[in-house]
């Protein structure tokens, strides 16, 4: 792969990743990542509405007036989100009832639109597309690790399998916000020690 | 062309596009989205009899619900079934306002041999909605299952945990005809005196406040059935 496109992708991993970096989109990594497989759903509702917005963001980047840009984006972005929501709902139906109201909510994730204005305007649909699913994924890599943590310190499971002893009391905090408050911030501090990021 | 004239079509293509995408998906997944709800209701009234649907095919609690399930309509004032009124005609102001009810029979071999009725009511965060089945003694609980909440997962949420709902068994909720004080305690249910235990289930630690909504919501839908299984029973 290209050394610019490898860049686009795998930055959003690491170096510049939407959570532990940027500290974006916390709401739905503190909401949705009780246990694993709503985050991996998530996941990949959020990576596709992030790539597909950005491609079409992209599109239009040079015919968009410049008066209305953001409501176009966002018309765009929701109409994404939306299609997500009701492709759950038919083929997802279990798992769409757990992630609720948080697949709607997209919209309103910052990592969708932050793409859309940051990346997607400035640059042309394929390097748009490959921004789009590092950053889809980046975000859902950090939710699957909490997502982790907290199924298998409040439930003894990971995936819905059992990896701890029947005898295993769950632990009611990993499964409540605060602690996904603290697993994050941990998950935050250890990023961030091992790419010597400073805030400036 | 001026901007401003630009800026318009523009706005009103995009407008077009999207709305034309999104009623296309809508009308496209609608069958297969109502087909899940169905589903999901009746998989969950069947959960409410008691039978397990543990790894049960769509196919097969289908099947069973067809088989041995029936539903009609109960008047609230009377407690007189409704001759030819249907489930699904029912009004969401009927539904919510609860003046006509909706009731499920379980027959085996042709005899009725459970009720049940849906529940719901107000836990901590949102409503709570689920299914209670009696026996034909018309006391005591063949089942229960909560279907839709909104409730903390790992402690209001356990509501729909098997643990919690299968205390409900044997439970009694009338007696002689009138609705007992069903209560949702602390501690264990079973060292409460005999007169008390067997209408009280354990409630769910740092879930009280749930729990208080779950014994809310069983005496009152409780009580408002009770009219229809008192005229049954005197016949």
């Amino acid at each position: 792969m290209a050394s610019a496109a490898k860049k686009l992708l795998m930055d959003p991993f690491s170096d510049n990743n939407p959570i532990t970096v940027q500290v974006l989109g916390i709401c739905s990594a503190l909401a949705v990542t009780v246990k694993v497989d709503t985050a991996v759903v998530m996941t990949l509702a959020l990576t596709a509405v992030v790539t597909l917005s950005n491609v079409v963001i992209s599109l239009l980047r040079n015919v968009i007036p410049s008066g209305i840009r953001m409501i176009v984006e966002m018309a765009v972005i929701a109409t994404l989100v939306i299609i997500a929501d009701q492709l759950l709902q038919a083929f997802l139906f279990d798992i769409s009832k757990q992630l609720s109201v948080f697949v709607g909510l997209i919209i309103t994730n910052c990592i969708v639109m932050g793409r859309a204005e940051a990346f997607a305007l400035q640059n042309p649909p394929k390097a748009s597309l490959l921004d789009g699913l590092g950053n889809g994924l980046g975000y859902g890599f950090v939710l699957i690790a909490v997502a982790s943590i907290r199924e298998i310190l409040g439930f003894g499971k990971w995936f819905s399998f059992q990896v701890l002893p029947d005898s295993y009391m769950g632990n009611g905090l990993a499964l409540l916000a605060p602690g996904a408050f603290i697993i994050l911030g941990l998950l935050i501090w250890a990023q961030r020690t091992i790419t010597k990021k400073v805030e400036e | 062309m001026r901007e401003d004239t630009r800026t318009i079509i523009f706005a009103a293509t995009v407008c077009v596009a999207c709305s034309l995408l999104l009623s296309g998906t809508a009308a496209l997944l609608k069958e297969r989205q109502d087909a899940n709800k169905a589903f999901d209701v009746q998989r969950n009234i069947v959960k409410a009899f008691g039978v397990s649907i543990d790894g049960a095919t769509r196919e097969s609690i289908q099947q069973t619900f067809e088989k041995q399930i029936a539903e009609m309509v109960v008047d609230a004032t009377t407690g007189m079934v409704i001759d030819g009124a249907k489930v699904d005609e029912l009004t969401s102001e009927e539904l919510a306002g609860k003046t006509k009810l909706p009731l499920y029979t379980w027959s085996d071999d042709g005899k009725v041999t459970k009720y049940a009725f849906p529940v719901s009511g107000k836990g901590l965060w949102s409503m709570l909605y689920g299914y209670l089945s009696l026996n034909t003694d018309l006391e005591t609980v063949a089942g229960i299952s909560f279907y839709k909440h909104g409730e903390t997962p790992g402690l209001g949420a356990e509501i729909e945990k098997d643990w919690f709902q299968s205390q409900f068994k044997g439970k009694q909720i009338y007696q002689d005809g009138k609705p007992l004080e069903f209560a949702v305690t602390k501690g264990s249910a079973d060292k409460l005196p005999d007169e008390q235990k067997i209408r009280t289930v354990d409630g769910i630690s740092g879930a009280t406040l749930t729990g208080n909504g779950v014994e809310k919501l069983i005496n009152s839908d409780a009580a408002l059935y009770s009219k229809y299984f008192n005229n049954i029973k005197g016949n």
